[in-house]
């Protein structure tokens, strides 16, 4: 069988005035259906360039991403992208702006709105329905945020930092939430995060990418011995210090 | 609820005071500048005719009252620039949508508007009207100059500095342009559109009277020019304060839109 993703050699470069600069050269690995990977690098490795490809928003120059063994654009993929930063829109209520992506794709359907229904009961947001963003506490919304990306079923979700612009505590349990979430929705995701915890403690693979241009570096994978595994538990897990250090050291070779 | 501590009272207390002291002053401020005129007036150290004073700009709106001829001024003024305030505003969200769906478009017209927009509008009134006529027409048309171009570059540059990432959004959402323009930049901009309008009220005022000094005969423009040429300075004085009046009023309407557009933006 096809893995759901495959990048093949793919390179992209920027093209200004002042000459371009080639942010991402040579990238190639495969994403199972079901499992989370991670992408770390130093700032400015092409990591949200990445994400953008993948997402069709951007063309590669070089190279091919595959879609269940279709080329993007012809496979018809659902692919959802959840930005640093929640984008709420405050003219909206919390639930026109959760079904914001349903209301664009005209997929405003009973089956869509129950299933929107059922994320806003499950996950704690039913009676802030009709409230509007700013009411909502910094997790609440960047749940919202992910809400609004899974009403619309992504096949493969893509979270470009989504917990930097939380503080510490509230990121910690959000990213708790969203792990959760992610589980039990059986999404496949990629995360794009500079925090090498975070990316250890969600992730079952973590893909360290060099410094611009963005290379692969390595593909760690990441188990833990533990049933029920949490990104606060995995933390907390033996195992954690060693993966920690193993990746810390890959970035060094690349910086 | 509890009662506020004693410390919160007397800062509330002296925050009341002070507020009422600022009204009284703008009260005594205005009423000072009337009894002066009036008594500068009477006692003959200014000439009456030429100044006039409060009590003859009073008769004299008393008298326009009285033949109703001043309502029929008022209300040309009015009509005119609520017409063109209108007419700018659509025009401009129009003409800004349109720069902003086609890019080149705006970086091509960009240098004509900032000419357009920095050129003195009056300069065109005496040129509507040989090309309109001495109508209302025209002094619609020489409202809206006043405040069409500036209007169009503010909303413009509005619509082009809503935050990239916004947009994104839209795009990763499945969302093309038009959803773009819709979701995000329309009702993302309704702050810039109150401010607009804020701005235009005052200024299509401006352009109307402007128009009504030289091509009309009504309206308090008209009265002005009038009244100047026949020596009537009590006319002259009673149309400006009434211009004074319904400028505040304009604005303060202004203001109600805001305070209904910030309650749902």
């Amino acid at each position: 069988m096809n893995p759901l993703l495959e990048l093949s050699h793919v390179s992209y470069s920027y093209h200004e005035v002042n000459g371009e600069t080639l942010a991402l050269s040579d990238i190639s690995f495969t994403l199972k259906n079901g499992s989370f990977l991670a992408i770390v690098g130093p700032s400015g490795c092409g990591k949200s360039t990445l994400l953008s490809l993948i997402c069709g928003l951007l063309e590669p120059e070089e190279g091919s991403i595959a879609f269940r063994g279709k080329p993007l654009r012809e496979a018809g993929a659902s692919i959802g992208y959840m930005l640093q930063k929640d984008h709420l829109f405050e003219w909206r209520t919390v639930y026109s702006n959760v079904t914001l992506g349903l209301e664009i794709q005209k997929k405003l359907t009973p089956k869509h709105l129950s299933s929107v229904d059922a994320m806003l009961e499950t996950y704690g947001l039913s009676s802030f329905k009709n409230a509007r963003p700013s009411q909502l506490s910094g997790g609440m919304r960047q749940r919202a945020a992910l809400i609004r990306t899974l009403a619309l079923e992504p096949d493969l979700l893509l979270l470009d930092e989504p917990f930097s612009a939380l503080d510490y505590q509230t990121r910690l349990s959000v990213c708790d939430d969203i792990a959760a979430i992610i589980k039990k929705e059986e999404k496949t995701a990629i995360l794009v995060t500079h925090d090498l915890s975070e990316a250890i403690s969600m992730a079952d693979q973590v893909l360290v990418l060099s410094k611009r241009p963005g290379r692969v570096q390595k593909l760690v994978p990441v188990t833990f011995a533990m049933e029920e595994r949490t990104p606060m538990r995995a933390r907390n897990a033996p195992e954690f210090k060693d993966y920690f250090n193993l990746i810390w050291k890959e970035l060094n070779i690349s910086g | 609820m509890a009662e506020p501590s004693l410390a919160q009272q007397s800062f509330l207390e002296q925050r009341k005071r002070r507020l009422r002291a600022i009204t009284l002053a703008r009260i005594f401020i205005f009423l000072l500048f009337l009894l002066v005129w009036e008594m500068s007036a009477r006692l003959h150290l200014i000439d009456a005719f030429i100044f006039s004073s409060p009590s003859r700009v009073y008769k004299m709106f008393v008298s326009m009252v009285s033949d109703r001829s001043i309502f029929m001024h008022m209300g040309t003024t009015l009509t005119e620039t609520l017409l063109s305030f209108f007419l700018v505003f659509l025009f401009s969200v129009l003409s800004a949508v349109l720069l902003w769906l086609f890019h080149s478009l705006s970086r091509i017209l960009e240098p004509y508007l900032v000419v357009l927009n920095s050129l003195p509008k009056s300069a065109l009134a005496p040129l509507l009207i040989v090309w309109l006529g001495a109508n209302m027409k025209t002094i619609i048309v020489a409202g809206m100059s006043v405040a069409v171009f500036g209007s169009i570059l503010t909303i413009y540059t509005g619509f082009s500095e809503v935050d990239p990432e916004k947009v994104k959004l839209i795009y990763t959402l499945g969302g093309n342009k038009k959803d773009v323009l819709w979701k995000v930049v329309l009702p993302g901009s309704v702050p810039i559109f109150v401010n607009t309008m804020k701005v235009n009220i005052g200024l299509c005022l401006v352009g109307v009277v402007i128009g009504e000094f030289i091509g009309s005969r009504q309206g308090l423009g008209y009265l002005i020019i009038y009244g100047s040429q026949v020596f009537q300075l009590d006319m002259v004085l009673m149309s400006i304060v009434i211009l004074c009046i319904m400028a505040m009023i304009l604005y303060q309407g202004i203001n109600l839109v805001e305070k209904y557009c910030l309650k749902r933006f």
